[in-house]
């Protein structure tokens, strides 16, 4: 089991080291020239570069502010939308098509009304990273309500719960390991989504860090942008994976 | 002090165009423990929603003078509390945190589960979770409790297993129970009087006793006796089987 798990952490590094020795190949064979398949050691120089600028924090700030602004609207407003449906038969039949038609649209559609609405900056930003997480939160939110065992309502009643308890103390333990899944895969959206609306309505942040580079040809800053997007995004669905460890929601991935 | 803390009194009861109840009339003691066998889709778990006031009936009176407790045929465990927390649902009226702590701890000891007081249900297998569900229905002050059908999900041995525990329980915790089962041996094995109902609209058709102590043997004679009375009263063995098996007694 020991031996397992130290093979389970070194595996992935070697996967790594080997994809990394490939790009390093590529570049070294010359295959394509440097100014379009931008060496590691180009891109190292690079990022280097940029942290001594201070551009990229900076980037990684505005991106990480807007993603979290955006999403966090979507949570604290989906979700109680989401619980509101899920507990109304017949609002959610009428609203359900409309919520789809929305879910179904892309964000980036929403781009040119952005712009025009909210201007230049972190506000377009914000919007879309919101259109983007909402409609899947309130999606996921009103299945996992519906989904519900109503005995678990029964024994509530059985045992006295008050109406909120039945909130507190039923509806949102019983939901949250389906809540949390969904959570980790709109904040996934999300980070996607910062990327492309900054490219276009940003001054600011990884996504307009990525155009710019393009537009200065410094393809050795893009791979830069794109590796920290790469890490970042990885990190944000390890916290939130956190989450799912909590002991009362570990049922909800074990059987 | 009321005798008979649960009755239905000519009641009658519809669901649509289907008819459940017509003029049925039953009344359970206090202290007995009343089998309710008969076909699948009869009405047996619906005469339980009535005695819990789940469901009113449409003529007819029920009554349920004492304090009741249900255990369900699915599983009915808050899968995000732990067995202790699940149990201590039951404690919920008691405000003193020493004595709820107290009288979890006993329960715990009963249902020989201390060791699993942190776990949750999802680590636990069929028969542990189904002594926890009994658990929390036996635990604080009821009077009554209704079983709907809660061994039918576990394999055969657990279930004659967790026949015994329920006996030896409510040894320990008298109750006046009614137990809905389509399991006749169970019924057989542990109530003090089984009702045989009919089809749709249900009706009782037949009424054994058994006058045996708790926990039984599953072959005692007069078990098995019962469980052919009740198999030939449902129309699956002929009289002739029973009178094979009577010389026995």
């Amino acid at each position: 089991m020991i031996v397992e798990s130290t093979k389970d952490r070194i595996l992935p590094i070697i996967v790594l080291l080997v994809a990394v020795l490939i790009w390093l190949v590529i570049s070294l064979l010359k295959v394509f020239p440097e100014s379009v398949f931008p060496s590691p050691m180009a891109v190292v120089n690079g990022f280097a570069e940029e942290l001594r600028s201070g551009r990229m924090v900076d980037d990684i700030v505005a991106s990480l502010f807007r993603v979290t602004t955006g999403f966090g609207l979507a949570v604290f407003t989906g979700i109680p939308v989401g619980l509101w449906l899920g507990n109304h038969v017949r609002a959610r039949a009428a609203f359900l098509p409309l919520i789809n038609f929305f879910r179904s649209l892309s964000p980036l559609a929403w781009i040119p009304f952005a712009i025009l609405w909210f201007g230049i900056g972190d506000l377009p930003t914000v919007f879309l990273i919101f259109m983007a997480s909402f409609f899947p939160l309130v999606l996921a939110t009103i299945a996992a309500v519906a989904n519900i065992p109503s005995v678990y309502f029964r024994v509530a009643r059985d045992y006295g719960f008050s109406n909120t308890e039945m909130l507190t103390s039923v509806t949102l333990p019983a939901i949250a390991p389906q809540v949390i899944t969904a959570l980790r895969v709109t904040a996934g959206l999300a980070w996607l989504v910062v990327v492309a609306a900054e490219m276009i309505a940003g001054r600011a942040g990884l996504g307009f860090a990525i155009w710019d580079a393009r537009n200065g040809l410094r393809m050795d800053l893009l791979v830069c942008g794109m590796v920290v997007i790469g890490i970042i995004g990885i990190v944000l669905d390890r916290i939130l994976l956190q989450l799912t460890k909590i002991p009362s929601v570990r049922w909800g991935y074990e059987r | 002090m009321n005798d008979k803390p649960l009755v239905v009194g000519d009641v009658s009861l519809s669901f649509g165009s289907i008819v459940v109840f017509q003029h049925l009339s039953l009344a359970i003691e206090r202290g007995e423990f009343v089998a309710v066998v008969g076909p699948s889709g009869c009405g047996k778990t619906t005469l339980l929603n009535l005695f819990s006031q789940f469901l009113a009936p449409d003529a007819g009176r029920v009554v349920c003078s004492e304090r009741l407790r249900m255990v369900y045929q699915t599983d009915s465990l808050f899968p995000w509390q732990t067995v202790s927390e699940n149990i201590a649902l039951g404690l919920r009226h008691l405000r003193e945190h020493a004595e709820r702590e107290r009288q979890l701890n006993e329960m715990l000891r009963l249902i020989k589960l201390e060791s699993f007081a942190n776990h949750y249900p999802h680590q636990l297998s069929g028969g542990m979770r189904q002594r926890v569900e009994l658990a929390r229905a036996l635990i604080g002050d009821s009077d009554i409790l209704l079983l709907d059908e809660p061994f039918s999900s576990l394999d055969y041995l657990t279930r004659i297993r967790m026949r015994n525990e329920l006996a030896r329980m409510l040894m320990q915790l008298p109750r006046t129970v009614v137990l809905v089962t389509h399991d006749i041996e169970e019924a057989a094995q542990l109530a003090d009087r089984i009702i045989v109902l009919s089809d749709r609209p249900a009706r009782i058709c037949a009424e054994f006793e058994v006058d045996l102590p708790r926990p039984r043997e599953l072959t005692h004679p007069a078990v098995v006796t019962t469980v052919h009375k009740i198999l030939a009263e449902l129309g699956f063995e002929h009289d002739t089987r029973r009178a094979m098996v009577s010389p026995i007694v």
